[in-house]
């Protein structure tokens, strides 16, 4: 009998799901991925995690919850680095020892460290031990490794040319988000983690909505590596958090391109990388742009109503500025 | 920070640098800060630039700031504070204290932007004599936390503290120290105490800023002096210094390496701030037999956060308890006097059922 590693939808699933789950394959285990989030997913996560905790992490441990009784072993890098000198959140790094410290009766957790922040350190070195633990083959091993990279570099094509990381995820989903619900007259830029703007319960599909006011939608995830990180180079002093960077990078992009009409912040209530990269953003739309910004923060509370106001209002926004600067544009 | 000011201060002088030691923190500190911060970035950002508000309103034009690299946010905040204030319209030089990757050099050289035309041998002297100021104020603190729940007046202690560091305050050459030190000592000695009374013992764990700075925590040490807890905390500004910016180049002083062993059980990875010497120091508090520990931190830290979620159970497994205070703009003073009395409460009836049953 094969063993069944399970996967929770959550944290980085959106950016590495892909390559997990060929990694996997290919040593012949099964990998099972939590259910999409329900309202009883987080409840069960914000009933076992400490209250300040934020949102996608209380989310994380209900996705944790959901799968502990169903397979052998849970999947969960301790994700310290993914790139020289920089970190992912503290939580992050903290997160397997959380989960431990909080929930009694789990399976065995595959927490090896995701490490890269010094000099040659190398991803292979979280997909040895990791593989290690289920054969004793190393030639097997890299082979799904290679496998697995050559996954991870489909995926990062795939968002690059313009898919959201669930759409590639789950190619088989049968409501997917189509890209072209209509004709689009306006192009907005969400901007925010991936765990938050992609999961649709979280994000009350958000993105969905956007696409039927007739937005088209971009994310920070369509750009290459190399863009978003010259863009956040116009930092005073260069972000150590690499999601953010990403996220601020992405934002001085984006108010940079003619074609994008407007931008939407998205933070997880509680988040601390957010609430300084928020902060720089702002002013950075306050100071060189004219784009219109909106701040949305998010919560285990926040209220579907109130969301569909504002972005509705944002859209109305969005609208008329550019006819204003339509008929700015033909007397002038 | 704290009483860190005493040190800063004497260093930039010895070194000629003229020193504006903003008003002490206050509801006016937090409420500018508080007013011009991020709503989501902890308090000590906050009341960071309030004090520099202030400070330029007494005529400071160079702001020296600590940096970092992660993860804690504290890395950052020099440069959003930064941007904060020039949008303000404050005009401000920024120079920021990296903590040396490599090499205690890269500190030195920042130190000497500060400092100007001065040989090296001032500068480290200068360094040198703000780190021992440093390690006088730590003795002294030391010392009254002993005293506090055994003065046989109330608020001797504080009298005594308060004169005390002064004598270490108006010390402004490195010659004067020694001596100020043993005249301070003296006056702390001088307390009339009851060595016999029985105290609890309560370890202070937590976030740096809010375990040295009397305002955010406010005034915690001596609110629970006040209730015969003598106190210890796990982070003293000396050690604090040593560690991080001389890369522990003093030697014979409490080093976190031990913290890190006993962390190891429950957390095995560092997560910036001070998260793993928090989880280190209470499972060393639990094994030294304290009766209790508190864990302090400032609402949205997110180090804290990871350890405030493995103290539960380190609690269970160690059998000490443990709670955890979060502060921000909004704590109120009676809310933590209230909880505090309960928790020491529940310490005291403790101790009594074990030593009944003993």
């Amino acid at each position: 009998m094969s063993v069944t590693v399970g996967i929770p939808r959550a944290l980085l699933y959106y950016y590495y799901y892909p390559q997990w789950k060929t990694f996997f394959e290919h040593l012949g285990v099964k990998t099972l991925v939590s259910r999409e989030t329900t309202r009883g997913i987080l409840e069960k996560g914000i009933k076992s995690t400490v209250d300040e905790a934020c949102l996608p992490v209380k989310l994380a441990v209900g996705h944790v919850m959901d799968l502990y009784d169903r397979v052998d072993y849970i999947f969960l890098p301790r994700i310290v680095s993914t790139a020289r000198k920089e970190y992912i959140c503290p939580k992050f790094l903290g997160f397997p020892d959380m989960v431990r410290n909080n929930i009694d009766h789990l399976p065995p957790l595959i927490d090896n460290n995701l490490d890269l922040y010094r000099k040659g350190s190398s991803l292979y070195n979280l997909f040895y031990t990791v593989g290690k633990q289920f054969t004793h083959n190393p030639v097997r091993i890299m082979r799904a490794y290679q496998a697995s990279m050559a996954a991870l570099n489909n995926h990062c094509r795939d968002m690059e040319s313009g898919r959201l990381p669930f759409e590639t995820c789950d190619s088989n989903r049968h409501n997917r988000q189509d890209q072209d619900v209509g004709v689009s007259d306006v192009t907005i830029a969400v901007i925010g983690h991936p765990y938050n703007i992609y999961d649709r319960y979280i994000s009350m599909n958000m993105l969905k909505r956007l696409r039927d006011y007739g937005a088209n939608v971009v994310t920070a995830d369509q750009l290459p590596e190399h863009v978003f990180r010259r863009e956040a180079g116009k930092l005073p002093k260069q972000l150590f958090w690499t999601l953010n960077q990403r996220m601020v990078g992405a934002a001085f992009y984006y108010f940079d391109r003619p074609e994008v009409d407007g931008l939407i912040h998205v933070a997880s209530f509680g988040c601390g990388p957010d609430s300084m990269t928020g902060e720089l953003i702002e002013r950075f739309a306050r100071q060189d742009s004219r784009k219109p910004l909106l701040n949305l923060t998010i919560d285990e509370h926040t209220g579907e109503a109130g969301m569909v106001t504002r972005l509705e209002a944002f859209m109305d926004m969005v609208r008329w500025r550019r006819q204003l600067d339509d008929v700015a544009a033909t007397y002038y | 920070m704290g009483l860190m000011w005493i040190c800063i201060k004497a260093m930039l002088e010895y070194l000629n640098v003229d020193v504006i030691v903003p008003p002490p923190s206050s509801k006016k500190t937090l409420l500018l800060g508080v007013k011009h911060a991020p709503e989501f970035a902890c308090m000590p950002l906050k009341l960071n630039l309030g004090n520099f508000m202030e400070a330029a309103d007494l005529g400071a034009d160079t702001i020296v700031m600590a940096g970092g690299c992660g993860p804690c946010r504290f890395g950052y905040y020099a440069q959003v504070e930064h941007a904060i204030l020039r949008d303000l319209g404050y005009q401000y030089e920024l120079v920021v204290l990296e903590p040396p990757q490599k090499h205690i050099g890269d500190l030195l050289d920042k130190i000497k932007q500060i400092t100007g035309q001065q040989s090296w041998r001032r500068v480290i002297n200068g360094i040198r004599f703000g780190y021992h100021k440093a390690e006088a104020v730590d003795k002294l603190e030391r010392m009254a936390h002993y005293c506090r729940p055994r003065e046989t007046t109330a608020g001797a202690t504080d009298r005594a503290l308060q004169h005390a560091l002064q004598e270490i305050i108006n010390i402004a050459a490195p010659e004067g120290l020694p001596a100020a030190l043993q005249r301070a000592v003296e006056m702390m000695n001088a307390i009339q105490v009851d060595i016999h009374r029985p105290v609890l013992r309560i370890g202070l764990v937590g976030e740096i800023y809010t375990l040295l700075e009397p305002f955010a925590n406010q005034d915690i040490e001596r609110k629970l002096g006040s209730m015969g807890v003598e106190v210890d905390r796990s982070i003293y500004l000396s050690e604090w210094v040593n560690e991080h910016l001389f890369l522990g180049l003093a030697k014979n002083t409490r080093s976190s390496k031990l913290t890190k062993q006993k962390a190891a059980k429950y957390l095995r990875h560092f997560v910036g701030g001070h998260g793993l010497e928090t989880v280190g120091s209470t499972v060393l508090y639990a094994e030294q037999g304290y009766d209790g520990v508190i864990q302090l931190l400032p609402f949205t830290c997110m180090p804290e956060i990871v350890a405030q979620s493995i103290l539960p159970r380190i609690s269970a497994e160690l059998g000490i308890p443990a709670m955890t205070l979060i502060v921000d703009e909004q704590s109120g003073e009676a809310g933590l006097i209230t909880r505090l009395e309960a928790f020491v409460d529940l310490l005291a009836r403790r101790k009594q059922t074990e030593e009944v049953l003993a």
